[in-house]
């Protein structure tokens, strides 16, 4: 996913427009309004706080989570046992909210509520593992590029070319159709050695501005070692923007996955997955939307969520609004 | 109405001899930013009159309102989160807030120009010096493209800029910074307006660089007998081009006076203490005087003067009573043309 | 100039050379026998199996194939499919479609994405704003599958606008449906690359020179600030092409448009190897040139940008 993106009118930024606005009276205001001066981070987080979008998708977030970890807590049913008596079967049999029925069943007449929130473990694990796999090896990977620079980074650019060249979805269908069993952790590996490429290259750019900051230079003036200036000076100042990709991507991974399940090519059965359930429901949309609406409206739920968090959290990390 | 008028040259204010309208007159000025911290009242009854010909020094920390009274005076304060909920601009005797925004416009950069402080994030950086300067032309004359282009080449030879015909297709950034500070007094100049305000127009520029500019300022001022206001922060500058000078704190005007007199007998502590802490080649191995403290949360202003926390001579009455800007005599009673102090204690101040 | 060009195409050759290899290597490296799979569930015969792989080249080891098909590319071979098709004749059928496809698809994004975004900076922080953003996240949020399915039921079937499949793909009113659906995602991030830029060049301090100036606001607004803004999203649109082009999968597969698409996903699901990595390779090379048409441009457009 291309980070090319802002969030739009948030109160942050309008906040952050209304103080730039005001010049220097603002400049006048700031600090004698907090005390002391504010770091980033914990300007970060008043501002987030504050920020709607970010209260309801982190809520989300939290109730996905919690829906991953223990869905037993949702409902009784086993999301694998099928009825055939249930084939399709919709209204007027609809039962209680929260009942097994209240979906209604699938083709195979299993419980399309039960389905639907067992299958959050599988769409969130894949997008986190693949999150993380891809902020540590694009990290590394820009990070090296960006501290060292001259032939290092000639030659890692190039490499993270190469991968970028290959288109995303293409590429991971390549790797996963050699495999028949597709569980979890395959289709995120696959999605990873694609994927990182997006995060090198914003943390080599990031990297190559926080190098050449004063206090960079300072501590290298004082002798401090290699390790030491990535790891204490450089990093902490450069990962912001990586915080940022790495959020948004996150929702962009799990819709992935599910659109990789849809082509028949992401997670396999017996892995539940809302992708799997929507290509399975494919072929009846017209005559049954509701097998197809509620895995499909649960993905849009869950990726929406992932992509406000990162809005939110790149207004409030955005050093060019303040 | 481009015509200038050559006689009104440098009439005193305060004097009620000449009732013709000034060139401009701010009066009660005031300008609010409503942010999300609170009201920052950034200007507090601001009052000046610039005739034509003459140059107004406005001193004075940033913060102080100087900028923002001049973005108010130009019409191009962000509103909102801006406000100016009293006040007048009178232009030729015309109030200009009370005016359609159509009319102001046609008053921008026609009548009244404005110079900026920075002139490489102030000129647009894709779009050639030539097209940003004839574009004044374009708009407010409806020239062609290539009179504009030549009006601009013209322009640029005014400011002397080298080899203007070669370089009226350059970019801002290719050229150096008082070259780019000449281009900005260019584009003010273009129209041959009745009133130029410039806001630090060499603040950001080298001090041999500096020098250069503000007498070709001077001199084009003088060429075009223009009302020109001086927006500044550094005393030096102000010394030799000024005719009169306004100080202003926390939105106020707390001293006026013309310039010279000013840097003799300063009547109001605040400017006492900016002119102590120049540094002095009489004094050489004595410790810099500072002003103690910090410029007021606009958000939160100090009751009574708003000086009062930083003054060496604050007494009971300063953190109560706002002082009003006093005419300023002399011991005898004699009035002091054109000085005004806003303290309570001026006499003490000027007379020791 | 000339030198930053050819400085760019050099640099080209090893990207180009290092993709294609890791394509080749993906498809053919990784475990599956697409020979075998050709028998379906039957017990293929050992054979026919062994002559069928000397006939692809199979046998040989790795490097050897690689060169091979190397060296046929350079002579405008790109190899022949399992049914026995040129290669280069499917691309030149799929290719025409998937373009057409595309386009429409930029135009889409284009218009939209650039209007979009440029009254939502204008009024940062307004109600429009607000709901230019709204609807940016739920577009970003839906998964194309999804979106296609919605549009073609919403559009092709119930309100029957349109048709829900794609029969005659030179006919341009049967695209708009499937290339509003391909470009949706890009429509999005241009909306808000354009809305951030303008509102950040809204503040800059150019443009109070220009309102400082007198100008009229629909100058202050068309050459100052959307000449500026538009440069960021002038090289997010540049490289954008390529990946409209690769990223047409699903979209042809819901509206059934006989594009590059269909083609890769047939090849990738039966392991056919010679029609992936050529499909790829010339999607690489769209890639890798219009990368360097934006760099070119871009420095057209922000006289900043020296070629260095």
């Amino acid at each position: 996913m291309p980070d090319v993106t802002k969030t739009p009118g948030t109160a942050a930024e309008s906040a952050a427009e209304t103080a730039a606005a005001a010049g220097e009276a603002a400049v006048v205001a700031a600090p004698a309004s907090s005390g002391k001066p504010r770091s980033l981070w914990s300007d970060a987080w008043g501002d987030l706080r504050r920020n709607p979008f970010f209260v309801i998708s982190a809520l989300l977030i939290v109730l996905l989570l919690v829906m991953a970890a223990w869905p037993s807590l949702f409902t009784s049913t086993n999301p694998r046992n099928g009825d055939l008596t249930h084939h399709f079967l919709t209204k007027p049999e609809y039962g209680d909210v929260f009942s097994a029925d209240w979906f209604g069943y699938d083709k195979q007449g299993r419980s399309i509520y039960a389905r639907v929130i067992y299958g959050a473990r599988a769409s969130i694990s894949v997008g986190v593992l693949v999150t993380i796999a891809v902020t540590l090896l694009g990290g590394l990977v820009g990070m090296i590029a960006g501290y060292y620079g001259g032939w290092v980074d000639s030659v890692l650019s190039r490499v993270t070319d190469i991968f970028f060249g290959i288109p995303f979805f293409l590429g991971s269908m390549v790797i996963l159709v050699s495999f028949s069993d597709r569980k979890v952790w395959v289709v995120a590996s696959a999605m990873a050695f694609l994927g990182w490429t997006q995060i090198a290259r914003v943390m080599r750019g990031s990297v190559i501005t926080t190098k050449q900051s004063d206090y960079v230079t300072a501590a290298r003036a004082l002798g401090a070692g290699t390790g030491r200036i990535m790891f204490r000076h450089i990093l902490p100042n450069a990962i912001a923007p990586v915080i940022v990709v790495a959020t948004i991507a996150l929702g962009g991974y799990i819709a992935a996955e599910a659109t990789l399940s849809y082509l028949g090519l992401g997670l396999s059965e017996p892995t539940i997955s809302w992708g799997i359930d929507i290509s399975d429901a494919k072929d009846s949309i017209r005559d049954n939307p509701h097998v197809m609406f509620f895995p499909a409206g649960m993905l849009c739920i869950t990726v929406l969520a992932f992509i406000m968090l990162g809005d939110a959290v790149r207004d409030a990390l955005d050093p060019k609004l303040r | 109405m481009t015509v200038t008028e050559k006689t009104a040259n440098a009439p005193e204010p305060g004097t009620d001899g000449d009732k013709k309208a000034p060139l401009l007159e701010v009066r009660d000025l005031h300008v609010e930013f409503h942010t999300r911290e609170g009201v920052a009242k950034a200007v507090n009854g601001v009052n000046y009159t610039v005739d034509a010909g003459e140059t107004l020094a406005v001193l004075g920390e940033s913060g102080s309102g100087k900028s923002v009274t001049a973005q108010a005076i130009m019409g191009i304060l962000d509103m909102p989160p801006g406000k100016i909920p009293q006040g007048q601009i009178l232009f030729r005797g015309q109030d200009m807030l009370t005016m359609s925004a159509d009319e102001r416009r046609k008053i921008r950069g026609r009548k009244i120009a404005m110079i900026f402080q920075d002139a490489l994030s102030s000129l647009n950086p894709v779009l050639s010096v030539g097209y940003q300067l004839g574009e004044m032309y374009r708009v407010h004359q409806g020239l062609s493209k290539k009179e504009a282009k030549a009006k601009a080449i013209e322009l640029m030879d005014r400011v002397r800029i080298p080899a203007a015909k070669q370089r009226v297709d350059d970019y801002p950034h290719q050229f150096s910074g008082g070259m780019r500070q000449r281009i900005m007094i260019a584009m003010a100049l273009a129209l041959e307006p009745d009133l130029i305000i410039a806001d630090e127009p060499t603040t950001a520029l080298d001090v041999t660089v500096q020098a250069q500019v503000m007498d070709l300022l001077a001199e084009l001022q003088q060429e075009y007998n223009m009302g020109l206001i001086l927006i500044t922060h550094d005393l030096g500058v102000v010394a030799d081009v000024a005719d009169k000078i306004a100080v202003m704190y926390a939105g106020r005007i707390v001293e006026t006076a013309p310039v010279h007199e000013l840097y003799k007998r300063p009547a109001h502590p605040y400017t006492k203490g900016l002119l102590d802490s120049i540094p002095r080649l009489d004094q050489k191995g004595q410790e810099l005087y500072a002003i103690k403290g910090l410029p007021p949360n606009l958000l939160r202003i100090p009751a009574g003067c708003a000086f009062n926390p930083r003054c060496p001579m604050a007494q009971e009455t300063c953190g109560v009573d706002v002082p009003v800007l006093h005419q300023v005599t002399e011991r005898d009673g004699t009035e002091l043309a054109g000085r005004g102090s806003a303290c309570h204690f001026w006499k003490e101040t000027i007379h020791g | 100039m000339g030198r930053y060009v050819a400085r760019r195409l050099l640099q080209m050759i090893p990207v180009f050379i290092g993709t294609t290899l890791l394509i080749f290597l993906m498809v053919h490296w990784l475990p599956g026998d697409p020979i075998k799979a050709l028998w379906g569930d039957k017990v293929p015969d050992p054979a026919q199996v062994e002559a069928l792989r000397h006939k692809y080249g199979f046998d040989l080891p790795l490097w050897h194939q690689y060169w091979n098909y190397m060296t046929d590319l350079f002579q405008g071979n790109f190899g022949e499919t399992f049914g026995g098709r040129q290669v280069s004749d499917v691309m030149g059928e799929a290719f025409p479609v998937t373009i057409r496809l595309a386009v429409v698809a930029f135009v889409i994004e284009v218009v939209l994405g650039i209007t979009l975004g440029v009254f939502a900076g204008l009024k940062a922080g307004k109600a429009l704003d607000t709901a230019v953003l709204v609807f940016t996240l739920l577009v970003i949020s839906v998964p194309v599958f999804v979106l296609g399915y919605i549009f073609q039921t919403v559009f092709g079937v119930q309100l029957g606008w349109v048709t829900p499949n794609v029969r005659n793909s030179e006919d341009i009113t049967e695209l708009i449906l499937p290339g509003a659906v391909l470009g949706s995602l890009s429509l999005a991030y241009v909306a808000r690359l354009t809305r951030t830029t303008i509102s950040e060049n809204l503040r800059s301090d150019y443009m109070r020179t220009a309102l400082a100036k007198g100008l009229p606001r629909r100058r202050i607004v068309g050459v100052h600030l959307l000449r500026n803004s538009l440069i960021p999203v002038v090289t997010f649109l540049g490289t954008d092409i390529g990946a409209l082009m690769g990223g047409a999968i699903v979209t042809e597969g819901i509206f059934n448009v006989q594009g590059v698409g269909q083609q890769l996903y047939r090849a990738v699901n039966q392991g056919e190897g010679t029609t992936t990595v050529g499909i790829v390779t010339v999607l690489v090379l769209v890639f890798l040139f219009t990368s360097l048409i934006v760099d070119l441009l871009y420095a057209v457009l922000d006289p900043r940008i020296r070629y260095a």
